[in-house]
């Protein structure tokens, strides 16, 4: 139908498969004693290679492959890379946290590969069967990495959690797909928009809307959609929590808003008000929970939830402007996420020597690097200027002042504020001067994979601080190439059933 | 001349930076950190020393100007400039780098590396609040200005660092919450960060008198607590005594006292005068009442806090007495204050690197042991008390001059009031700390006296509040200068919307006094 090859469409995707078989198959053929370890260095490789392939994606023809269910666009590209971006991070921290001796490596690497085939998928998808698909690939790995220390009590406990509560999201989305389904006779998303404002029973696609943002969500982690987060969080092992805190997330928030401004843009008298409620929510709520927590991850986990509530702010935002700061405000999210849960990786070590914030007290005495990073990714959080987060949250909070939601803003800042006060409870321990009768606890080592990894995330969230006009128009792109899809592709012509 | 001139105050910006890089990069060898701080500040220092050489005095707007887009949508510039308000404050706050490097020396053993580092970072956000003619690139330095000074309050606090540096970031960081907002309804509806763009539209009377209300309600809020203005102090007395001495002589005062100028005047002029009549009154309570606490301190890091408040109510009560003879003395005594207090907490931290105790009563009788510090402490408290011939007498005349004739007697004659209480604690404290009979601490060992060091910074502080004070035309005309701008605005603002009953009948003083001489 269109020049250029199907298989372009989906090249990121078809070498991160490639990649993640290659690696299990590898696992499963090697004798047991021979470390794992290289094939960590083969996933990364190959997301560099899935990373460079949605860059190169740029140069196709925007459109559609496979019937009308794959896109490439200046969006898509967006996310792939960032997604890529994130995993190949996670990848690297793994690398040199992940203890030697411990079995399974293979099938942690390969399963966070798969994982990130899902993701990707979910933001390139057009067609709701494939985006059920794609969550569905996305969420199954997330829920077994969950559980990877099976030795613990939390593990399996965390991941039974995130799988039964995931599950019943997920059946949630499925249902509101039916209804949609019912309602315009099609799930391709160009279409649907193109039929929902006409269709006869406006009531089943709302309810159809309605059941799909539980599913969408629940997995941004907005309240009150939020209460396996931070149980999740606390059991699963560090690394993984990096991936789960950030990559996944950020795909949900591509499918949000591709559900929202591509597919159902007539209904945002409706939906708009809808995610008002649940940004105010979502930040209170995430802001007074972390406030009284002890443990750091568990209190991260509210801190991220408090962070969808500002992401989805910018959705009070007017048109592309809204969609515009969203895809930034991710693109920082993610960076200062994968950041923050990367250093307390390397400081409180795979098994977690470190749970709760006052073991933190002299982090900056005993290794000045670790120290300062940590309080860099913590300020990104509060939203110090010269940081990624700033930055996010100031292109959200315009948005949303442009489309006039004064209070929101007002609600959004004020929290910040009392955020603070969490983000620096972490950060003052870390500064304070180390206890003089407990025997100071080991400096943490910083190996290479891992050096990478944070040099990583710090130049992405200094980028995005100090230099952010590339990404600023990136997001841009992005949010126009969502605002207008039919103009530039056209819907293929399948048999519309009407009812 | 000119690319000097357009580039002098980038490089002001980014020579500290560029030290706190060089600090964080070099090797950790005894005193390397020090010796890199030392040399950057007083590059940048020499640095500053440019602007005054080449600011053309008279000449109306902003000098040095510098303006380049920086980020294209929402429309952000990195807009740089100087006038004669901020002139002199890029400048002390040159100077006193090199003080507090001094000050930190000794007392700064661990980890000297994170701590010149962050306080010379330090120094690029405070340059910044005082150069940023964009909005959102002055809120950045803004609340840049908090992130060292937490960290290092809570790495080198005294007695319990993490409570004063949480206390002090939230003090700052929430009020400024409301200011940010502000900001961006300013920017929804102009499309515009600009600060002489915005202060136009707002002259031009683009808004509602509704919303110009709550804008400068929330610019005045975020700025008082910096200050800080009464009742909004809760952070500065925990904030002195945890602080290191370098970073506790400038926490206070100059950073709020020039925004309210420059933001809250100078965009609000309208909202400004109606609120002068309640910052003035707020500025005589905090007065008499800084002084009043002062006087029954019995920890010095306290007893300076208080002072601070009484000396910054008197700074504020110049600001909001809404005259140009005012506002002079204001912008003025913001020097001396700076100068004053430097010399007197760096004396003060001698004391507490020797006896590692601030409890008042504990001292006593140090004059024979400790001459060189017992007499530079002297003169400097003359100074603060505000001697003739040394330059607080010259501020504290123009402000209290300004209030008498321009505002009203009555607050004019509580301010000289609590001028007065401010000797009588500053006097009771050089004779408990430095005479009578030597205290037992006193005894206990042989202190160690200023060193050649701290005298070469010591020494041009004292000259320098002598030169304040003798020769105030020096600053003078480029302070007037700088301040004659939001006078202007005001006027204008006369024109364009004639001026119901306003409660204040903000007389401005036609004539310019000149200073006593």
């Amino acid at each position: 139908m269109s020049a250029v090859p199907d298989i372009l469409r989906i090249l990121p995707e078809v070498l991160l498969t490639l990649t993640g078989v290659a690696v299990m198959l590898t696992d499963a053929t090697q004798p047991t004693e021979r470390a794992r370890r290289p094939l960590g260095w083969v996933a990364a490789a190959g997301t560099m290679l899935a990373l460079w392939a949605s860059l190169a994606q740029l140069a196709l023809p925007m459109g559609t492959g496979f019937s009308g269910t794959v896109e490439t666009s200046v969006f898509t590209v967006f996310f792939h890379a960032l997604i890529c971006g994130l995993v190949l991070v996670v990848l690297l921290l793994s690398l040199d946290t992940l203890p030697e001796d411990s079995h399974h490596q293979g099938e942690y690497y390969a399963l966070i590969v798969f994982g990130a085939v899902g993701m990707c998928l979910l933001t390139s998808a057009v067609e709701l069967l494939l985006v059920f698909i794609a969550l569905e690939i996305s969420s199954i790995s997330t829920y077994i990495l969950t559980g990877y220390r099976k030795h613990t009590a939390r593990g399996p406990e965390a991941a039974i959690k995130y799988f039964l509560l995931g599950s019943f999201a997920t059946a949630f989305l499925l249902y509101g797909i039916a209804l949609i389904f019912g309602a315009t006779g099609t799930t391709q998303i160009y279409e649907i928009a193109h039929l929902a404002p006409t269709a006869t029973n406006q009531s089943l696609i709302l309810a159809g809307l309605g059941l799909m943002l539980v599913g969408i969500l629940f997995k941004v982690s907005a309240a009150p959609f939020h209460v396996w987060t931070p149980d999740v969080y606390e059991g699963a092992p560090t690394p993984v929590v990096a991936l789960l805190a950030t990559a996944p997330k950020v795909a949900a928030f591509a499918l949000l808003m591709r559900v929202l401004y591509e597919m159902l843009p007539s209904l945002r008298p409706v939906w708009s008000p809808l995610l008002w409620v649940v940004a105010v929510l979502s930040m209170t709520v995430g802001n007074l929970a972390a406030l009284r927590q002890q443990n750091v991850k568990r209190m991260l986990a509210y801190s991220s939830i408090a962070h969808a509530g500002y992401l989805l702010a910018a959705f009070a935002g007017l048109g592309s402007s809204g969609i515009a700061a969203a895809c930034f405000y991710t693109a920082a999210y993610a960076a200062m996420n994968v950041g923050i849960f990367a250093v307390i990786t390397v400081a409180s070590g795979y098994e977690e020597k470190l749970p709760l914030i006052a073991d933190f007290r002299g982090l900056i005495y005993r290794s000045p690097m670790l120290g300062g990073l940590l309080i860099f990714f913590l300020a990104s959080l509060v939203g110090i200027p010269f940081t990624g987060g700033f930055m996010g949250k100031l292109a959200s909070f315009s948005a949303a002042a442009e489309g006039g939601a004064f209070w929101l803003i007002l609600i959004g800042l004020l929290n910040s504020g009392l955020a603070a006060a969490y983000y620096l409870r972490l950060a003052l321990a870390a500064a304070h001067r180390p206890a003089g009768d407990r025997p100071a606890a080991s400096t943490p080592q910083v190996g290479i994979a891992v050096g990478a990894a944070l040099l990583f995330a710090v130049a992405a969230t200094l980028a995005l601080g100090i230099a952010p006009g590339g990404v600023f128009d990136a997001a841009d792109a992005s949010a126009h190439t969502l605002e207008a899809p039919a103009a530039v592709s056209s819907p293929p012509s399948n048999a519309v059933v009407q009812h | 001349m000119t690319a000097i001139n357009n580039s002098i105050l980038t490089l002001i910006l980014l020579v500290p930076l560029l030290g706190a890089i060089a600090v964080a990069l070099a090797p950790d060898r005894e005193k390397l950190p020090n010796w890199i701080a030392l040399a950057t500040s007083l590059v940048t220092f020499c640095l500053t020393l440019h602007l005054p050489a080449h600011f053309v005095v008279g000449q109306s707007g902003f000098q040095f100007e510098l303006s380049r887009q920086w980020i294209e949508n929402p429309a952000i510039f990195y807009h740089v400039g100087v006038d004669g308000l901020s002139l002199w404050l890029v400048v002390l706050t040159g100077l006193l780098a090199p003080v507090g490097v001094v000050a930190s020396w000794k007392a700064i053993r661990e980890r000297r590396k994170v701590f010149y580092a962050l306080f010379l970072v330090q120094q690029t956000a405070m340059f910044g609040v005082f150069v940023s003619l964009d909005l959102i690139l002055y809120y950045g330095f803004w609340e840049l200005s908090l992130v060292p000074m937490a960290i290092l309050i809570a790495m080198y606090g005294r007695a319990n660092g993490p409570r004063a540096a949480l206390k002090f970031f939230l003090f700052t960081f929430i009020p400024s919450a409301p200011l940010l907002v502000a900001i961006l309804w300013l920017y929804a509806q102009t499309r515009s960060f600009d600060f002489a763009t915005l202060q136009a539209a707002i002259a031009h009377g683009d808004f509602g008198s509704w919303p110009l209300f709550w804008l400068a309600l929330a610019f005045l809020f975020a700025f008082a607590v910096k200050v800080p203005i009464f009742p909004l102090h809760g952070w500065l007395a925990d904030t002195y005594c945890e602080a290191p001495v370098a970073l506790a002589m400038i926490v206070a005062g100059k950073l709020g006292l020039y925004s309210l100028l420059r933001f809250h005047i100078g965009l609000f002029p309208v909202q400004a005068r109606d609120a002068a009549p309640v910052l003035v009154g707020l500025a005589v309570v905090g007065l008499l009442y800084g002084a009043c606490l002062a006087l029954v301190q019995r920890d010095f890091w306290r007893l300076m806090a208080f002072a601070a408040l009484s000396h910054l109510s008197l700074i504020t009560l110049g600001i909001y007495g809404l005259t140009l003879t005012g506002w002079e003395g204001a912008v003025y005594q913001i020097l001396n204050h700076g100068v004053v207090d430097g010399a007197l907490f760096l004396l003060l931290g001698v004391l507490y690197d020797n006896y590692a105790t601030s409890e008042i009563a504990e001292y006593g009788g140090l004059a024979r042991k400790l001459p060189r510090t017992a007499t530079f402490f002297v003169i400097a408290s003359l100074g603060m008390i505000g001697l003739p011939m040394l330059g607080n007498f010259v501020g504290e005349f123009l402000i209290l001059l300004g209030t008498f004739t321009g505002v009203s007697k009555g607050w004019a004659i509580a301010a000289a009031l609590g001028v007065i209480l401010g000797a009588a604690y500053m006097l009771w404290l050089i004779q408990r700390l430095f005479f009578g009979s030597e205290s037992e601490l006193a005894l206990s060992k042989p202190p160690e006296d200023l060193r050649r060091g701290q005298l070469a910074v010591v020494w041009p502080l004292v000259v320098l509040m002598l030169a304040m004070g003798v020769v105030p035309g020096l600053w003078l005309p480029a302070i007037e200068g700088g301040v004659r701008l939001p006078q202007t605005t005001e006027q204008l603002k006369e024109q364009v919307v004639p001026q119901p009953l306003s409660p204040q009948p903000a007389a401005p003083t036609a004539t310019d006094e000149e200073g006593p001489q």
